[in-house]
């Protein structure tokens, strides 16, 4: 069996007194609770106010538990809560370019497409909810990788598998890609996942989180310019909705119980 | 904006006022939205404040048409849709209403619509307007104000007070008012006071006799879609020019046109209208008839509709009664934890039974329930509920028409709810689409307000801005569809003659 480490049982220790019985303690009292040098505990708290795991109060001194660790068990964002918020602006964004919509989350090492508007055309389209789509070669999962909280390597256990003529296969490359999509706001694909296909995504973030991303998807011919550049209108088209999406998720309207 | 043109959609609903801006391609530009309160002066009372009303909603025309950064010389035309029957009377002369506006859900006239219906009962008028005597209908509302209010009576022999329903009292309003404003009603709200003759599309005057109302006081009945007169005001000059009842202007926001079309709208309850064509189509099976929609000198075109009491309602019941879901759009996640009921059925007649059954007897039931269920199944049952629920409708729809229906259109809050659309196309054995643009409701209005004034030439124009946005296909094993809605009915038959004294009825309760 591996071996404990005594310090994360004692942050655990040091939580669970702060979330029972009087919920703020000073430094003192914990490390009476726990029988261990005041230093001891005092480093550990520093440990996590650091990560937000624990706050300290101006006034008195004390710790209590901080907004992240309680924001932890439901700070993730069901994708059919995504949906419900999401399908009026994803509507308008079909309207206005006349592609399709995808909406996708992080999904084990993939981007689950969680809501999807045909194309406006009454054309023959079938619904790929459900589908996961892959990271590295599409807008939408690009998106995801650039503004998630892990590192590229721990969620890049797979080599870069190259499925069109465009695909981005080496994982430096990826790396500086990200950089732009983190500075740009948005994710290009062209020719990476289909060839013949392009698509645009943005970020949809609740208050602190980059919870999914939105995009449209359709043929290059459409999306991009002669020099396979994306369309400047339909990138703001993107980048408006994901805006509109993102501001209902952090105001949450009585529209949306 | 350049040259482009706009149509400025209000929905008067229930709870708010919205008003939605639309481009030439039935887009959406802008939203407002605000809300009026719910006035509830004794149990089974609900009343509005139509001077509110009309607040808000000149707020939210405002505020759309500016948050559009447009002008008002921008806007083509405006259009109404509203909730159905609720029922408003004002002074002639001054635009003060001489009561509260009742609301449809107010169930004051119970006694009122019993006596009306006696010796024949309810389905008296049914005939004539295509209704049963209920609650519901702003004919009854009418007359319990002219009894009931003091000296309302006599001053509706005089001709100085004004009725009509929230398209009336919106259009009276915007073309003037006391000055000069038109007091017409459309014919899908005159529709649903039971005191229009269906065919005829004039008010009945042996009704109006029977139920002793002053014809004076009624409004002209109009088309859906015609110029009704200008705006004064802030939208001086402005065509008002198309008003359909709510779920009237979702039908035509689907653009369901032809004969067999039919639309199902899913929300606190669920709505469906079938398009009969030109002709109204007496139900034997608990359906109203009514008027789907009327375009300027065109002919009407008719409609049935079944309307299903607690549907989304039922999800919300979950949230916050039981407390299985903290929101509506998690009992997805949950039903699609399992890959059926597990064996169990639950019927919401929380009020009774309603289309097909009409039995004020029944309550609800789980029916079905082992050891083995889970609040994963029950979440399933209760996305299946709202699906056998529309079978049943869509099946005295089939029975009285002999229609055969091969899609449904379905728009409403609840169609956010992929799994919940599965599983109806799999319980209607029908395609189930759902239209990119799921605001049909404002979308109905704003196409009638646009063909009256040639903003788009025919409903031809209209087909070509609806797109589907997503579509089910039923998958089930047909055996496993017809076991499920065998072993449904027998849940239903376990809802029956539970409240005791009462029975098979009367539409009213
Ligand atoms: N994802 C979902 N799954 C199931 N039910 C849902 C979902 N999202 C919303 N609902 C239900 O849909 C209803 C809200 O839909 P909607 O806003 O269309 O209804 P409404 O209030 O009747 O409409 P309106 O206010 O426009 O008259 C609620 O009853 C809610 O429980």
């Amino acid at each position: 069996m591996a071996r404990q480490i005594q310090s994360i049982e004692r942050a655990a220790a040091i939580l669970k007194l702060l979330s029972s019985g009087q919920r703020r303690l000073g430094v003192v009292e914990l490390a009476q609770y726990m029988g261990l040098p005041k230093g001891t505990v005092h480093g550990i708290l520093v440990t996590l106010t650091h990560i937000g795991f624990v706050e300290q109060d101006r006034a008195t001194g004390k710790y209590q538990l901080g907004a992240t660790v309680l924001r932890l068990g439901n700070s993730y964002l069901d994708g059919n809560e995504l949906r419900n918020i999401s399908i009026n602006w994803a509507d308008a964004l079909a309207a206005r370019s006349r592609e399709a919509v995808q909406i996708g989350t992080r999904h084990d090492g993939g981007a689950l497409i969680v809501h999807h508007v045909f194309r406006p055309d009454d054309s023959l389209q079938s619904l790929e909810v459900g589908t996961v789509l892959p990271l590295h070669s599409t807008a939408l999962g690009k998106v995801l990788l650039a503004f998630g909280a892990e590192e590229l390597d721990d969620v890049l256990t797979m080599p870069l598998e190259r499925s069109a003529s465009r695909t981005t296969v080496s994982s430096r490359d990826l790396e500086i890609e990200l950089g732009d999509i983190r500075t740009g706001g948005w994710a290009g694909e062209v020719n990476e996942l289909v060839d013949g296909q392009a698509a645009i995504a943005a970020p949809i973030r609740d208050r602190d989180f980059v919870v999914g991303s939105i995009g449209i998807r359709g043929a290059v011919e459409r999306l991009c310019e002669p020099d396979l550049s994306l369309r400047r209108g339909l990138v703001t088209f993107v980048l408006d909705a994901a805006t509109a999406i993102s501001r209902e998720l952090a105001t949450p309207s009585p529209n949306h119980p | 904006m350049g040259n482009e043109r706009f149509i400025a959609a209000i929905d008067q609903g229930t709870t708010s006022s919205r008003c939605i801006v639309f481009d030439a391609r039935g887009g959406i530009v802008s939203v407002a939205q605000k809300e009026h309160k719910q006035i509830f002066p004794q149990p089974g009372w609900v009343e509005h404040d139509a001077v509110e009303i009309w607040k808000n909603v000149q707020e939210v025309v405002q505020a759309a048409i500016s948050d559009a950064k447009l002008g008002v010389a921008d806007i083509a035309s405006i259009g109404i849709t509203n909730q159905r029957e609720t029922t408003v009377v004002w002074d002639k002369l001054t635009g003060e209403p001489v009561f509260n506006a009742i609301v449809w859900q107010d169930t004051r006239t119970a006694d009122l619509v019993r006596e009306l219906g006696s010796p024949v009962g309810p389905e008296r008028f049914r005939e004539r307007t295509g209704l049963p005597l209920a609650t519901y209908f702003s004919g009854p509302k009418l007359l319990w104000l002219l009894e009931n209010v003091e000296g309302l009576r006599d001053r509706a022999d005089r001709g100085e007070v004004l009725f009509g329903t929230m398209d009336t009292w919106l259009i009276w309003n915007l073309t003037g008012g006391a000055d000069g404003g038109r007091h017409v009603t459309d014919v899908t709200n005159a529709s649903r006071t039971i005191l229009m003759n269906l065919r005829e599309l004039k008010w009945d005057e042996t009704i109006l006799q029977r139920m002793n109302i002053p014809a004076a006081v009624l409004p002209e009945i109009v088309s859906s879609s015609e110029v009704y007169g200008m705006a004064t005001g802030a939208l001086a000059g402005v065509p008002v020019a198309g008003a359909l009842g709510d779920q009237h202007a979702a039908l035509f926001g689907q653009t369901a046109f032809a004969k067999g079309d039919v639309k199902s709208t899913y929300g606190t309850g669920s709505f469906l209208l079938l398009n009969t064509g030109d002709e109204p189509v007496q139900s034997k099976h608990g359906l109203l008839s009514t008027v789907a929609y009327k375009i300027g000198d065109a002919p009407a075109v008719y409609a049935l509709e079944g309307s299903i009491a607690v549907t989304g309602a039922l999800v919300q019941w979950l949230r916050d009664r039981l407390g299985i879901i903290s929101k509506a759009s998690e009992i997805e996640t949950l039903a699609a934890t399992v890959d059926d009921n597990g064996g169990c059925y639950f019927v919401p007649a929380f009020s009774g039974l309603f289309a097909p059954y009409w039995r004020s007897d029944a309550r609800g039931v789980i029916a079905g329930l082992t050891g083995y269920i889970t609040k994963a199944h029950i979440a399933r049952a209760v996305l299946e509920a709202s699906a056998w629920q529309t079978r049943e409708v869509v099946d005295a729809m089939q029975a009285d028409t002999g229609i055969a229906m091969t899609e449904l259109k379905v728009d409403g809050g609840m169609t956010a709810n992929n799994l919940l659309m599965q599983i109806l196309a799999d319980a209607l054995d029908l395609t189930v689409i759902r239209p990119m643009v799921a605001e049909t409701t404002c979308l109905g209005a704003a196409y009638a307000a646009g063909l009256a004034v040639g903003f788009w030439d025919s409903v031809d124009d209209l087909k070509a801005n609806w797109h589907r946005g997503a579509q089910w296909e039923p998958v089930v094993d047909p055996s496993r569809r017809a076991r499920e809605y065998r072993q449904w009915k027998k849940a239903v038959q376990r809802t029956l003659n539970w409240v005791e004294g009462e029975g098979a009825d009367d539409p009213s309760r």
